[in-house]
């Protein structure tokens, strides 16, 4: 039994070899060709200046076209765009008065606050009242803790301002998500416009299109508001389509019988069936939104990712450490939070009456205790805002640690370095800077044939010649020669460790929460311990690179290895295998395409986090777009955007023609 | 069977799956299977014609894939058949607007699910409650209703128990009483009872019958199984790829199978079930016993006890007390030892 399953796929893969060897060879064979003869054919080698098609030009000139000159009659359309976010001001600015700012009721700026915002205890007790409420005491306990930190370690107002941004972001997300996945379920044209639209939008770094939020919606909190519900629908638009789909049809055709019209159909049949699946794109749009206001604190968005970002420039890494913290408990709060929220068991009957009765008396508390701490807060100054004589800094002490760490370990740190840069990073850098373009263009079309077919073929060849002829060729080669590093380094470390973690129930559990706290956390986090220990560069970019994407690794192979049906194994151990035939005879080979997608996810992730990275200042296209920001050119910003993109979407169209041939030699639909 | 009026009638119903489905019935107006396939389409049904009387319970069974969900779904129109016709109290279903389709369902169908499809996030009440709710009942006559329909399936106590508190045969239970709280006068039930297990099967099957003989729906019952399907049917209709090759009692099925494929599904029955006093009795002479009710439309597994512990000739009696046969224990024996067709 295990002979069969362990030899079907590798006497697959030595048929592919067979028919494959021949070509490959002659594409090795042609690239040394070219390569050698370069000086016959420059073109081949470097793309000619002049071929370059102007496309960042033409956008950019049609972005100041639009903002400039275009005119409806009545109103232009950047007094369109204005009005917009003039619109979305009212609520950010009602929630930021709530939370930070206090009510003046005067159009005067510098007026005082008539009315004081909510007094810090309040907001942590409604936080422990929700935690409550949803779960338990310990839920509670915990989110009350990590609210306070905010106002012990002096970060509540940036906190505050965090928060509101995303009070009224996330509703919106999740609203137009919802509208748009409800449109796109039931009308099959608009699913097929939308589904490209997602994918170029999810694989697009976010700081290509800050430039154009930037331009049509200002600097300041509702561009980066606006920014952060176009990065956070899209997951939820998709989580919206596939939980509608899932609903199961004999429950659509009992609703049909009922005689339900088909708006009573979609809201009191198939939207409360999907209700948790939709829950877990709501998760996902408040942790996005999380991510993405931090980022936009780079348009003006102003609170903790402000902190950060300014502390990463000062080189002030004590700060910008306890900020990164804030955010950090401040993504545990919401994310536990709202997961909770997510899986609460499904209602029993016991409950039924208690529970109305208890989220009264939710409720009551609630409001009592706003009341009393607000109205206690005109009088006694330490319950409006956290008497800074109470407030602790643990700044110095970081810094300190990193003094000692860099006089201690500089050594060790910078030989570490050293080696992998010297013996790894730049050869391959000067590899796939020295392959003439053809090459690289011909390799991804033959792939694709060979894995996919005429179809995949052209369009990896029709990407890859998108950012030929836009000139980007050479930071697209240092992207793709960072991401690729960065991915086998997290492949090495993040498969052995899925694959213990499958085997061992201990491991798994720790394993677990590692994985799950590292996916929480927002990108920016991970750029501080990085700068603090290895400071600027390629190779800080990597690091930062493999932390942030090898969650992925590990979970996908676990759950590759852990789903493989359980008598499969019971009978290679029957047959006499050792643990270690087993795993290299029966579940690696079994569970490859799914370490595979691990592997793809981990790739989708890195070429995200490369481009933040560009902040610790690397030359790839990340580098382009953030220079696209600072010098607020559309053009560059989108061109370069776009190409990350279709990297992203060239290796993960591969990837997934991959793993469907091989389950289908594996005998998987 | 007594007449009685018609309900509801299909003629020439046909259902076909795949690319060209539409068109194919244009091209080929008297399509063989050869036909179809060479299509590369999927015949549902073929050409389903039949009537089923007001208060009837009409079975509907066959294998796997025969397609009686097919046609089911073609009854209720939540398919649209390729071409034909289906009429429920004259009305055309294939021929009426979307509202028309709505008020009817509302009013005149109920339909219950194999797998009970009931509505995870509503209580036993909201899941009755339901129906009524969509079309807008007022809030007193939609608890009346419900209340008294929840009682009614033997589920009062457990009004505010969410479906995944409930067993497999409460949740079913729920099922009947929500498709029943509207009273419908056509009732599709596809396959309720098969996600249950056998005891409860039978306790459901016999819930059916005395709810039916209480409210006397039209009915239209689907199953798999033979058994069940002679225990409830007036007739059956037997599918076979999406043909309806005999309709008629199970006593007409188990006499006069129209082919082998009838006669394989109806050999494993006990034939005492089925078969009716008159198929064996013979003329009466005058010397039987009297004293118990005999009929000729009695079962003779129903009749055997008292015939056979008697141990002699016994009178069959019409509707009026008049003796219209002689029924001996010679005559059932070989009926319950399941050697008749071999004798006669
Ligand atoms: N939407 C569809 N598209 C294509 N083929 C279908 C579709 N629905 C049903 N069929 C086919 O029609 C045939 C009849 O299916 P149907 O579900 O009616 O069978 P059934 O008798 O109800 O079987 P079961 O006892 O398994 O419920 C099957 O071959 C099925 O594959
Ligand atoms: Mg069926």
């Amino acid at each position: 039994m295990s002979e069969a399953v362990a030899d079907v796929p590798q006497m697959s893969r030595t048929c592919f070899f067979r028919s494959g060897i021949f070509i490959w060879s002659v594409f090795v064979a042609l690239a040394i060709l070219i390569t050698v003869y370069q000086d016959l054919w420059p073109w081949a080698m470097k793309y000619p200046r002049g071929w370059v098609i102007p496309l960042k030009g033409w956008i950019s000139d049609f972005m100041s076209w639009l903002i400039n000159d275009l005119d409806f009659g009545v109103f232009t359309f950047k007094e369109m765009t204005r009005s917009v976010s003039w619109v979305l001001s009212w609520p950010l600015t009602f929630v930021n008065n709530l939370l930070v700012e206090g009510f003046a009721f005067s159009t005067d700026p510098g007026a005082e606050a008539v009315l004081p915002p909510l007094p810090w205890i309040a907001v942590v007790g409604l936080f422990v009242l929700a935690g409550i409420a949803i779960k338990d005491w310990g839920l509670g306990l915990l989110v009350g803790a990590c609210i306070l930190y905010l106002a012990i370690f002096g970060r509540w107002e940036s906190a505050m301002v965090t928060l509101s941004a995303i009070f009224i972001a996330v509703p919106l997300g999740i609203g137009a998500g919802l509208g748009i996945g409800i449109l796109a379920f039931k009308f099959a044209g608009v699913k097929r416009l939308i589904i490209p639209v997602l994918d170029l939008m999810q694989t697009v770094p976010v700081f290509a299109y800050l430039v154009p939020i930037l331009f049509l919606f200002g600097f300041g909190p509702v561009a980066a508001m606006i920014a952060t519900m176009i990065y956070a629908t899209p997951p939820m638009v998709r989580i919206a389509i596939l939980s509608l789909e899932q609903v199961p049809d004999d429950r659509v055709e009992y609703g049909e019988m009922a005689g339900c019209t088909p708006k009573q159909l979609l809201w009191k049949v198939q939207i409360p069936s999907a209700r948790s699946g939709l829950m877990i794109g709501v998760n996902q749009v408040i942790m996005l939104s999380l991510n993405m206001v931090i980022i936009a604190s780079m348009i003006g968005a102003g609170g903790l990712g402000f902190d950060v970002l300014s502390s990463l420039k000062r080189l002030a890494i004590g700060s910008g450490l306890e900020a990164g913290i804030a955010i950090t408990l401040l993504a545990i709060t919401l994310d536990r939070l709202s997961q909770a929220y997510s899986k609460r068991p499904p209602p029993a009957h016991l409950e039924h009456d208690t529970y109305r009765a208890r989220r009264q008396k939710m409720i009551y508390l609630a409001a009592t205790m706003v009341v009393v701490t607000w109205v206690a807060s005109f009088f006694i100054p330490a319950i409006r805002t956290y008497p800074e004589s109470w407030q602790l800094t643990t700044a110095g002490f970081w810094g300190d640690l990193v003094k000692w760490i860099n006089v201690n370990y500089f050594d060790q740190l910078e030989a570490f370095k050293t080696v992998l840069l010297v013996n790894v990073l730049i050869p391959t850098k000067r590899f796939l800077l020295a392959t003439p373009w053809i090459v690289v263009v011909a390799f991804v079309g033959l792939l694709g044939y060979r894995l996919g077919g005429v179809r995949l073929s052209l369009l990896a060849i029709a990407l890859a010649l998108f950012i030929v002829v836009t000139g980007g060729w050479k930071k697209a080669m240092i992207t793709v020669y960072l991401c690729g590093i960065s991915v086998l380094i997290a492949a090495l470390i993040g498969i052995p460790i899925g694959i213990w973690s499958a085997r061992n129930e201990r491991v798994h559990r720790v394993v677990q929460v590692c994985v799950d706290t590292l996916q929480t956390l927002p990108s920016f986090v991970y750029l501080i311990p990085v700068v603090m220990l290895f400071r600027v560069g390629d190779f800080a970019a990597m690091i930062a690179v493999v932390v942030y994407a090898v969650a992925p690794a590990i979970r996908y192979t676990d759950h590759g290895i852990r789903q493989i049906p359980i008598h499969l194994v019971e009978a290679s151990t029957a047959l006499g295998c050792t643990r270690w035939q087993i795993l290299k005879r029966v579940q690696l080979p079994i569970a490859l395409p799914e370490i595979m997608l691990g592997i793809n996810q981990t790739i989708m992730m890195a070429l995200s986090m490369l481009v933040i990275t560009a902040l610790v200042g690397t030359r790839d296209l990340g580098q382009e777009v953030y220079i696209a920001l600072t010098k607020a050119d559309t053009g560059r910003g989108i061109v370069a955007g776009v190409s990350v993109a279709f990297i992203a979407i060239i290796s993960d169209r591969l990837i997934t023609a991959w793993v469907k041939r091989k389950r289908a030699m594996l005998g998987e639909s | 069977m007594t007449e009685r009026s018609v309900k509801f009638k299909c003629s020439n119903v046909w259902k076909l799956f795949g690319a060209g489905a539409d068109t194919f019935l244009g091209r080929y107006p008297s399509p063989t299977e050869q036909d179809i396939q060479r299509e590369g389409l999927i015949a549902g049904v073929q050409n389903a014609s039949f009537e089923i009387a007001e208060g009837e319970i009409f079975v509907v069974m066959g294998l796997s894939g025969s397609g009686k969900s097919t046609l089911l779904r073609c009854m209720s129109r939540l398919i649209m058949p390729t071409s034909g016709a289906i009429n429920i109290d004259g009305v055309d279903l294939l021929d009426i607007s979307e509202r028309q389709l709505i008020e009817l369902r509302r009013h005149k169908m109920g339909m219950v699910f194999q797998h009970f499809a009931l509505l995870p996030h509503l209580t036993v009440l909201g899941n009755v409650a339901f129906p009524l709710e969509i079309q807008n009942t007022g809030t007193d006559e939609r608890t009346r209703r419900t209340l008294e329909m929840i009682e009614l399936v033997g589920l009062k106590g457990r009004e505010n128990y969410y479906p995944h508190e409930l067993s497999g045969g409460q949740q079913q239970r729920v099922g009947i009483a929500r498709s029943l709280a509207v009273n419908p006068e056509v009732w599709f039930l596809d396959e309720p009872f098969s996600a249950l297990d056998p005891l409860i099967r039978r306790e459901m099957q016999n819930e059916l019958l005395r709810l039916q003989s209480l409210l006397r729906k039209t009915i239209v019952f689907i199953t798999h199984d033979f058994d069940e399907a002679i225990r409830l049917a007036d007739r059956i209709a037997i599918m076979k790829a999406g043909k309806v090759i005999q309709i008629g009692t199970p006593e007409e099925l188990v006499l006069a199978p129209a082919d082998e494929y009838v006669r394989e599904f109806t050999s494993e029955i006990p034939r005492a079930k089925v078969l009716s006093v008159a198929s064996v009795m013979s003329e009466p002479s005058g010397d039987e016993l009297h004293g118990a009710d005999i009929f000729p439309h009695s079962r003779i597994e129903s009749v055997a006890p008292e015939v056979i512990s008697r141990d002699r000739a016994m009178a069959v009696l019409d509707d009026s007390g008049k003796v219209v046969g002689r029924l001996e224990p010679g005559h059932i024996i070989p009926v319950l030892a399941g050697i008749d067709n071999q004798i006669v």
